[in-house]
């Protein structure tokens, strides 16, 4: 019964955020495909949000919320132009291999 | 029950954006992404942050993902592979990750006056008020200039993706 009713603390979202955020970090240090990369960086900008959403139940703060909203939506923002410019990389190099992409003209 | 709930989706978190690591096909990693977003939009429901969980799982698992998807299709992206350069990025960029984790570990588990997070309770702790109402009070009021800005933002990043992602812009342009 004290199980069922038991909170935990706010320490450990926060350390399941940093723990993301790490994890996010390796994963742009380490993947050798553009995508992936790109995908690590969403991991980053998620596990963020996690830290915001959890210091705004600590202060009762409205403004921490509404922060992570427009995270939301410059994330959606960059994914859709960070796309855009892959589908060009790919279109003139024919390769997803960031190696490979070490000029930035041909 | 809330410790119970915690714990099975703090660990959907890790494993999934551990298994975004292993994988090495990025269809896979894409896919162990949108269990990691699902998963903290349940985190945020536990957090009383309702309505940034349905953003979530629309915004990030519905559009965003899918937008990632259909490049990984489209593009027909296949394993990746490695050259001897990116072999050290691997050991050298984990040992400073680890590092990096330790630093915020030790600054979190020294913060004190944190409190607990427990069932029922989000922003506000009065009976009859909901958090909907005071997020839609404060974006929709105070911060309505902010808002209308990023519709403009997210229409520009749009026309934008799609003057760069065009195929034969660049052959127009010469022409004339």
């Amino acid at each position: 019964m004290s199980l069922l009713h038991q909170g935990i603390p706010l320490t450990w979202y926060l350390l399941l955020s940093a723990a993301l955020f790490s994890l996010g970090v390796i994963g742009f240090l380490i993947k050798r495909n553009l995508i992936t990369v790109f995908l690590s960086i969403e991991l980053m900008l998620n596990a963020v949000n996690l830290s915001f959403v959890t210091f705004a139940y600590e202060w009762n703060a409205v403004k921490g919320q509404i922060f992570v909203f427009f995270v939301m939506m410059v994330a959606a923002a960059e994914a859709a132009v960070g796309l855009a410019i892959i589908i060009a990389v790919f279109r003139t190099r024919a390769t997803l291999a960031v190696d490979r992409i070490n000029l930035m003209k041909l | 029950m809330y410790l119970i709930l915690f714990l099975v989706f703090a660990g959907f978190c890790l494993a999934g954006a551990i298994n975004l690591l292993l994988q090495t096909h990025p269809i896979n990693s894409a896919l162990s992404l949108i269990v990691v977003m699902t998963s903290l939009a349940v985190l945020y429901l536990l957090l009383g942050a309702e309505f940034l969980a349905i953003a979530q799982i629309i915004v990030y698992a519905g559009a965003v993902m899918v937008l990632f998807t259909f490049v990984v299709m489209l593009l027909n992206a296949g394993r990746e592979e490695r050259t001897l350069g990116s072999r050290a990025a691997g050991p050298i960029g984990f040992s400073a990750v680890v590092v990096l984790l330790a630093v915020l570990a030790t600054v979190i588990l020294r913060l004190q006056g944190l409190g607990v997070a427990t069932l029922g309770h989000g922003l506000t702790n009065a009976p009859n008020q909901s958090n909907l109402v005071l997020l839609s009070q404060v974006l929709f009021h105070e911060l309505l200039l902010p808002f209308e800005v990023t519709s403009v933002l997210i229409l520009i990043a749009i026309l934008g993706a799609v003057a760069i992602a065009r195929r034969d812009g660049g052959e127009r342009t010469a022409e004339k």
